[in-house]
This record gives structure tokens, sequence and C-alpha cells, in this order.
């Protein structure tokens, strides 16, 4: 039987699905019966979820245009 | 006009992207300024993992637009636009930081070190491995709820900071912006293990500052 220690160690092994058949049963056998382990798995997800939505600085526009002047002058 | 969003599966360029490129390669203005845009906050981002200032990033990435012009009638689509302009811009940063000297904190991506630095405090388990202190419920549950306050915004970015710099390279480029683990393998030249080993380490580090986080407010 897995402990909650241990499956802290495999979330992302977990998460990235690089388990055997075996391997991901006992995990899922373990956070089936145990509240604080699927609360673990819930805050990595949230914490995984939120850094794919930061907030993502826009471009000035004095660089944006000094850009779009090189593309005009590839384009020849 | 509408730009297509550019979604790739599994690495590889999808049609929609495709006709991206194509139409960059026709000289379509709406179509690169589409790129520019959407692409200038995640490079960024990504230089300032290489090099020390804000300016010389700034430098890094125009030097990446004009290396992907120069390259884009010879892109293949066999990886995605995305993780071709990141792979393009971690090359320049590396040359550069190597002129600055700042590789020395990249040396983890061929060795990540201590194998035993664990994702959850050890403390906080009993001697059988069960939680003595376990994790609650966050009030903040959502990444929307999460980013409404901006002292979460603060306290992920203050963790992603604190992070070594290979962990911050690894998190950064899967789970801020979205690569596949063999885009990242590629772009950071890093093997698929070491990749995943410094991935489990910083988003467990980025959760625990956020967990302590919750538990004050």
């Amino acid at each position: 039987m897995l402990t909650c220690k241990e499956l802290a160690a495999l979330v992302t092994d977990y998460l990235e699905g690089r388990q055997s058949f075996l391997e991901r049963m006992r995990f899922e056998l373990h956070l089936g019966m145990c509240r604080h382990c699927r609360a673990y798995l819930q805050q990595m997800r949230t914490t995984i979820d939120t850094l794919g939505n930061l907030p993502e600085e826009s471009i000035p526009p004095e660089m944006s245009k000094q850009l779009l002047d090189r593309f005009r002058d590839w384009k020849r | 006009m509408t730009v297509a969003q550019a979604q790739t599966t599994n690495g590889i360029a999808s049609t929609d992207e495709r006709a991206l490129v194509n139409r960059l390669l026709a000289g379509d203005e709406a179509a690169f300024t589409y790129v520019v845009e959407r692409y200038h906050g995640p490079l960024i981002r990504f230089a300032l993992l290489f090099v020390a200032t804000r300016a010389v990033a700034e430098e890094v990435v125009q030097d990446t637009w004009v290396a992907v012009l120069h390259g884009l009638p010879a892109f293949e689509g066999r990886s995605a636009l995305k993780s071709w302009i990141f792979g393009i811009l971690a090359n320049r940063a590396k040359t550069r930081a190597v002129r600055e000297k700042r590789t020395i904190a990249f040396s983890e991506l061929s060795a990540p070190g201590d194998e035993d630095e664990p994702a959850v405090d050890p403390d906080r388990f009993t001697s059988a491995g069960g939680w003595s202190a376990p994790p609650g419920r966050w009030e903040q549950d959502t990444p929307e709820k999460l980013l409404l306050h901006r002292e979460s915004l603060a306290v992920i970015e203050k963790a992603m900071a604190a992070l070594p710099a290979s962990q911050r390279a690894v998190v950064t480029l899967r789970d801020v912006e979205g690569l596949d683990a063999a885009e990242v393998c590629n772009v950071l030249d890093v093997s698929e293990t070491n990749q995943r080993v410094l991935l489990h380490r910083g988003r467990s580090k980025v959760r625990a500052a956020l967990e302590r986080y919750m538990a004050e407010s």
C-alpha cells in the first residue's frame, strides 16, 4: 500500500502519465481512500492551471512598429 | 480580420498553424503583428531566464524575431511554431548568457542534483508516511479566483523567482507557456527524466508557496 508521503513524490509521474498500469492502479487506489491526498492533488492541479493563466505583458507599440518595419523589409 | 488560434497536439503543427506560417511567408502584415503580439510576452519572460537584465532580454527577443524571419522559409512545421521560436530564442539567449558568464545556473539541467529534494516538507508526515499536517481545501481553488487577487499573483511570481534557474526554466515552459514535455526537452536540451524531475521540484515549491499564502490569508 502506497503511503501519503510516497504519493506526494509520485504526483508528477501520475500527471505526466509516466506510470505503468499497476503503478497507476496503486496511486488511484490510494487516492480513492484518502481525502488528504485528493486535496493535495487538487492543490497541485490548481497550481498548474494558475501558472498557465498568468497575465502576459504586451509588446510596447514602439517595438511592434519597429518589427513591422523589419517585416516589410524582409518581404522585399 | 481574425487569425485562427494556433493549436498544437503533441508538438505537431496543426493546419491552422500551417496557414499562419503561409500567410507570414506571403508577407501578410496582420499575421505578423498577430504573431508578434501573441509571443512577445512569453519570449521576454523566457529570455529573462537566461540573461540578467530586462534591456538585454529585449535585445535578445528583437534578435530572435529577426532570426525567425530569416529562418521562416525553411520552417518545416515538424515542431510547433511556438516551440520553434522558443528554440531560436534559447540558442541566442544561451550564447548571450555565456558571454555574460551566467551559464553555471543551468548546469542543473544535466544533473538535477540532490536526489532527495522532497516535494513536501517531510515534517508534514508521520513516521508511517501518512499526513500529520494534511493539506486542506483552498478557498481560492481556481485560477480565476486566485488571479483575481494581486497578492496571489505576487506570491507566484516570487516563488518562481526563488526557484533554481533550471527548475524555473522547465516550469515556465511547461506550465506557464504550455509546451509539452518533448518540446521542453528539445528547447532546453535536457533529458526526458531530468525534465520531469525539475518540473516536479519546481511545481511542488510553487504549490507550497501558495499553500502558505492561503493559510495566512
